[in-house]
C-alpha cells in the first residue's frame, strides 16, 4: 500500500450533563450551543419484549396512541404544534424501549418540553381513536410485511427460530387478532404501568444553554406525579445446544435468502466480550473488504449480497441480553443453502486462524467513523445518549466508545468468533422464493 | 375534548408555550473555486465531528438515451471502484476502511455521482482515491462479470417491490418515451455490458466540465480547495454534456391498473408535471403541496389516515429532475377500500383546486417549509448533499435564503392559483398497482380503467 496512515483514535466531543428530577425522571443535557436547532428525545423503558401474551404488537400500537391526544391537547394538535413551528417528529418501538423525538428550531425548545411533558402527564384515549390507530397499524404491517417480498425478514422471522420464550420470540408488530383485541383499558393500564417519569429518560441535544434549559425542564416535567417504575423481569433463556433450522416460503420473493442468528455475550454484563462480538461482526460484513463479501460474493460467487449486525434493528447498543448477531445472505436459485453455509463457516474458521492486526485496525477505524457520523445528527445523538443512560446510566460512553473499540485485539475477535459464531448453536432461516418449497 | 385521560388527576400542566418569530437562516460560508478545467469546487467548514463528507456530480446527459446507455450506467455505478492500474477492488476497499471512509458511485441519464466520507484528517487521501478512480478505473473483466450478475439479481429484487412497480408505472405514464420514463434497466441488456464499454463511457462522457465537487466537514475550506485542485486540476476533459430535452406533457386517459394478483393493498399514485425550483411560481406550489399532503398535518393525512384509517403513510412530493419536475400523491391502501380512497383523494384535490386554504393552514405550511430547510443542512452529510443537489440545478447556497423569503410572501390566492394549475384532478394521471380481480369493478364506477400486467 502506498502511504502509511496515521493511527489516532478520533475523539468526538460530546459534553453531557446529567440530573434526576424528584419524580425519578432522568435528564441528559448535551448542548451544542452554536446549533440553530434542538432535539428533544424521550425514551420509555418498555419495548415489545415487555408486552403481555395475547397482546402482541401492543407496545407499538401504544406508541401510535401517544401522538393522538394528551392531557392538554386533542388529537392532531401535537403534530400541528411541532410542524407548524418548523419542526419534525417521530417515534420508534424497539425490543427494549420506545422512543419519541422532536427536532425544532432552538427557539421552540420550551414547546418541545411542553409536548413531551404533556403526554408523559397523561395520554388521552377513546374507542374511536383506538379503532382508527388499529386500522392504521394494520396498514403499516401490510406495507412493510404482508404486501412485499422479504417483509419482516429477518427481524420478525428469525427470533422465533433462535429463541423459545414468548418475550424473545414473538412478533413485535403483532398479529391482527391481538391488535383487534386491544382495549382502551389495556392502554390505560399500559400507560400507568410503564409511562412513569421514573421509567423514562429525557435527553436534549443541540442548540440550548443548559443553565436556561434546566429550569424549563423542571417547570414542565417536575410537576408530573411520580409513580414507582415497574420491576423488569429477566428475559434470560438458555443458549441452543444444537443448530436450529427452519424454512419459510415467501410467495412474493424472487430469490432465496438466508438469515443466521447467533447468541452473543450480555451487552450490559460483559461489555468487553460484547464489543469483541460486535467488532467480529464487522470483520465479517463491513463493506467490500469484509471477509464474507470477499469469500462468498467475490471468490465463491455463491451469494450476491451478505450483511450483518448485532441487535434487533442494527444498533448493538440499544438492546439488553439476550440478543443476537445476525447474518443475512441473498443467493442465486441454483446455489444450495448448504453451499453458502459451508463457505461461511469455513471463512469464520479462517478468520479465527489468521485475523491480523492491520485488518482489525482498518475495520475498527471504519466503525469509529460510523459512530462519528451518528453523533453528527442531533436526533441520533440524543437518542444514543438517552439509551446509554437507560441501559447503563452512562451517556458519557458515547465519547469513549471509539477508544474502547480500538482496545479490541485480534485474539479477542478470534475468541468471540470461536465461542459465539458456531454452527452448533445457531438459528438458520431459509427463505424459499415463490412457493417452491 | 374527545378522549379521556389515562390517568387522573395528573397535576396542572403549564400553558402551551408560545414560540417567537422564525429567525432568518444563518447561511454557512461556502468557499468556491472554479478550476481551469471547468470543475467547480466548494468547501464548507462544519466541525461538529472530525469527519469530512465528499460529493461529486458530473453531468453526462445526452439528447438521446438508449436502453444500452441505461444498462451501462447501472453497471458503471457498481464497478467504478472495482480497480485501477495500481489497485485491485480489494485494495480500494481496504484503503477506504483505513481512511474511516466510504465511497460509492452511481450513474443515470443525467449524471455520474461519487459520494462518500472519511475522517477529516484523511481528506487528501480520499480526494486522491476519488481522482485515481475517475482518471484510471480499469473495470477488470472478472469484476465486471461478478457485478453484472449482482446487478441483475438486484434488479429482480427491486422489480418485485410494489412501490418500485408503482414508481415505474408512474414514470411511464408521466414521462412516456423520455429517459425519465425508462424504468429499471433491462436485465438482458445489463448482461451484455462489457469492460471496454464502461472504460469508453468513463473516458468519453465523464469529465470536469460542468462538474461540481463539494466537501463539508471539520476542514479548513481554503486548504481543502487547494487539496482538491492538486489532485483534480489535471483531470482531463471529456465531451461536454448535453441538456436533456424536456419531456412532452402526459396524455390524460383512463386509470392505469397494474395487476398484481393476491395483493393485500393497492398502491395508489396520482401524478402530473410540476414547476421547477427556480420558477417564480414554485414557492406557492411548494406551499400548496405541504398543505395538501406534504406533511403529517396535511389534509390528505388527516382524511385518509387519521379519519378513515385507510392507509399508514399517505404523502405527496414535488420531485425535480434537471429537465422536468413531477408532483406525486402516494397512498398504499387496503385492497377493500381502494375506490373509497380514490373518492377521498379526488375530493381533497378538488377542494385545493377550487377553494382558498385557511390562513392558519398557510402559516403552518410556510413555517414547516422554512424550518425543515434549516434541519436539512444541520449535518455534514445533509449540507453536502443539499449543496451538490442545488448545484446540479444551477443554484447556490443563497437559495436557502431566497426560498424562505419567497415563501413568506406567498398568499392564499397564490396557493389557490398554484393548486388550480398543478393539483387539479383534471391535470393528473392515476396509476395503481393492485389485485385487479378485487378492485377493478369498483374503480370502474369512478373512471375508465386500463388493466396492464406487471412489467
Amino acid at each position: 500500500m502506498p502511504s502509511a496512515t496515521r493511527r489516532r483514535t478520533p475523539a468526538p466531543s460530546v459534553p453531557v450533563e446529567q440530573t434526576t428530577l424528584a419524580n425519578g425522571l432522568r435528564v441528559v443535557l448535551a448542548p451544542d450551543r452554536a446549533a440553530p436547532t434542538v432535539a428533544v428525545c424521550v425514551l420509555y423503558d418498555v419495548g415489545f419484549r415487555s408486552e403481555p401474551e395475547g397482546r402482541t404488537g401492543f407496545a407499538h400500537l401504544f406508541e401510535h396512541l401517544m401522538f393522538e391526544g394528551s392531557w392538554s391537547l386533542p388529537k392532531l394538535r401535537h403534530a400541528e404544534l411541532v410542524q407548524g413551528n418548523g419542526g419534525v417528529f417521530n417515534g420508534q418501538t424497539r425490543a427494549d424501549a420506545t422512543v419519541y423525538f422532536e427536532q425544532l428550531p432552538a427557539s421552540a425548545l420550551e414547546l418541545g418540553l411542553f409536548l413531551e411533558a404533556d403526554r408523559m402527564r397523561a395520554v388521552r384515549l377513546d374507542e374511536e381513536t383506538l379503532a382508527n390507530q388499529i386500522a392504521v397499524v394494520q396498514e403499516e404491517i401490510r406495507v412493510n410485511v404482508l404486501n412485499r417480498p422479504y417483509g419482516g425478514f429477518p427481524w420478525i422471522t428469525l427470533p422465533p427460530v433462535l429463541f423459545d420464550t414468548y418475550n424473545n420470540a414473538h412478533n413485535g408488530y403483532g398479529s391482527f387478532v391481538d391488535l383487534e383485541a386491544a382495549t382502551v383499558d389495556d392502554a390505560a393500564d399500559f400507560f400507568t404501568r410503564y409511562y412513569t417519569p421514573s421509567n423514562a429518560v429525557l435527553c436534549l441535544a443541540g442548540g440550548f444553554d443548559p443553565d436556561a434549559a434546566l429550569p424549563l425542564v423542571e417547570r414542565h416535567f417536575g410537576s408530573i406525579p411520580g409513580r414507582r417504575a415497574p420491576k423488569r423481569p429477566s428475559f434470560a433463556e438458555p443458549i441452543p445446544t444444537s443448530e436450529r433450522r427452519q424454512k419459510m416460503t415467501d410467495p412474493l420473493a424472487p430469490l432465496p435468502a438466508l438469515a443466521l442468528g447467533y447468541r452473543v455475550p450480555d451487552p450490559l454484563g460483559d461489555l468487553d466480550a460484547y464489543l469483541a462480538a460486535v467488532v467480529s461482526t464487522e470483520v465479517l460484513t463491513d463493506g467490500d473488504a469484509s471477509r464474507l463479501h470477499q469469500r462468498l460474493v467475490k471468490n465463491d460467487r455463491c451469494a450476491t449480497h451478505v450483511g450483518g449486525y448485532v441487535g434487533t434493528f442494527g444498533d448493538p447498543f440499544d438492546v439488553r441480553d439476550p440478543t443476537m448477531l445476525q447474518l443475512v445472505a441473498y443467493h442465486p436459485p441454483d446455489v444450495a443453502t448448504d453451499t453458502v453455509l459451508t463457505g461461511l463457516d469455513d471463512e469464520v474458521d479462517q478468520t479465527v486462524a489468521d485475523l491480523g492486526a492491520d485488518e482489525l485496525r482498518r475495520v475498527v477505524t471504519s466503525m469509529q467513523a460510523g459512530l462519528l457520523r451518528e453523533l453528527d445528527d442531533a436526533v441520533s445523538r440524543g437518542l444514543m445518549l438517552a439509551v446509554l443512560e437507560q441501559l447503563r446510566g452512562d451517556p458519557g460512553l458515547a465519547a469513549r466508545l471509539p477508544g474502547l473499540l480500538a482496545e479490541v485485539t485480534p485474539a479477542g475477535v478470534s475468541e468471540a468468533l470461536a465461542t459465539w459464531v458456531r454452527p452448533d448453536s445457531r438459528a438458520v432461516l431459509e427463505v424459499v422464493p415463490g412457493g417452491q418449497a | 375534548m374527545a378522549g379521556r385521560p389515562a390517568l387522573a388527576p395528573a397535576g396542572v400542566a403549564p400553558a402551551i408555550p408560545t414560540v417567537g418569530g422564525q429567525r432568518r437562516l444563518k447561511l454557512p460560508s461556502v468557499a468556491t473555486r472554479v478550476l481551469d478545467n471547468g470543475l467547480t469546487v466548494m468547501a464548507v467548514r462544519q466541525k461538529r465531528v472530525p469527519l469530512v463528507q465528499l460529493r461529486l456530480m458530473v453531468p453526462t446527459g445526452r439528447l438521446r438515451a438508449s436502453p444500452r446507455d441505461q444498462a451501462r450506467q447501472r453497471v458503471l455505478g457498481a464497478t467504478l471502484l472495482s480497480g485501477t492500474s495500481s489497485r485491485t477492488a480489494l485494495d480500494l476497499a481496504r484503503r477506504l476502511q483505513e481512511l474511516g471512509g466510504d465511497l460509492s458511485g452511481g450513474a443515470d441519464a443525467e449524471d455520474l455521482s461519487l459520494s462518500g466520507s472519511a475522517l477529516a484528517a484523511h481528506l487528501p487521501d480520499l480526494l486522491a482515491l476519488a481522482a485515481e478512480v475517475l482518471a484510471d478505473a480499469t473495470f477488470p473483466k472478472a469484476e465486471v462479470a461478478v457485478e453484472r450478475h449482482r446487478v441483475r439479481q438486484e434488479l429482480a429484487l427491486q422489480a418485485s417491490q410494489p412501490n418500485v412497480q408503482a414508481r415505474m408505472a408512474v414514470a411511464r405514464r408521466v414521462f412516456g418515451a423520455h429517459p425519465y420514463g425508462a424504468g429499471l434497466p433491462d436485465p438482458e441488456v445489463v448482461g451484455r455490458v462489457t469492460s471496454a464499454q464502461l472504460s469508453r463511457y468513463l473516458q468519453d462522457r465523464v469529465g470536469p466540465s460542468g462538474a461540481v465537487l463539494v466537501m463539508v466537514g471539520d476542514i479548513r475550506a481554503e486548504q481543502a480547495l487547494d487539496q482538491a485542485e492538486a489532485v483534480l486540476g489535471g483531470w482531463r476533459t471529456a465531451a461536454p454534456p448535453q441538456d436533456l430535452p424536456a419531456p412532452a406533457p402526459p396524455v390524460s386517459g383512463p386509470v392505469t391498473l397494474v395487476d398484481r394478483p393476491g395483493a393485500v393493498q393497492t398502491n395508489i399514485r396520482l401524478a402530473g408535471p410540476a414547476l421547477a425550483r427556480s420558477h417564480p411560481g414554485y414557492p406557492a406550489l411548494a406551499v400548496a403541496n405541504i398543505v395538501f399532503g406534504g406533511y403529517f398535518s396535511s389534509r390528505l393525512t388527516h382524511n385518509l389516515r387519521e379519519d378513515k384509517g385507510y392507509t399508514y403513510s399517505p404523502h405527496t412530493t414535488v420531485e425535480h429532475h434537471v429537465a422536468a419536475s413531477i408532483f406525486t400523491i402516494t397512498a398504499d391502501v387496503a385492497t377493500g377500500v381502494t375506490a373509497p380512497a380514490l373518492v377521498e383523494i379526488a375530493h381533497e384535490l378538488g377542494r385545493m383546486a377550487t377553494l382558498p386554504v385557511m390562513a392558519e393552514e398557510l402559516a403552518a405550511a410556510k413555517r414547516y417549509l422554512t424550518g425543515t430547510l434549516a434541519l436539512a443542512i444541520q449535518t455534514q452529510s445533509g449540507l453536502a448533499s443539499y449543496l451538490v443537489m442545488l448545484a446540479s440545478f444551477g443554484l447556490g447556497i443563497d437559495y436557502l435564503r431566497d426560498l424562505p423569503d419567497a415563501v413568506a410572501k406567498v398568499t392564499v390566492d397564490d396557493v389557490l392559483e398554484a393548486a388550480a394549475d398543478w393539483l387539479a384532478p383534471s391535470r393528473l394521471v392515476t396509476v395503481m398497482v393492485g389485485d385487479a380481480s378485487q378492485v377493478e369493478a369498483s374503480i370502474r364506477r369512478l373512471s375508465d380503467v386500463e388493466v396492464v400486467p406487471l412489467a
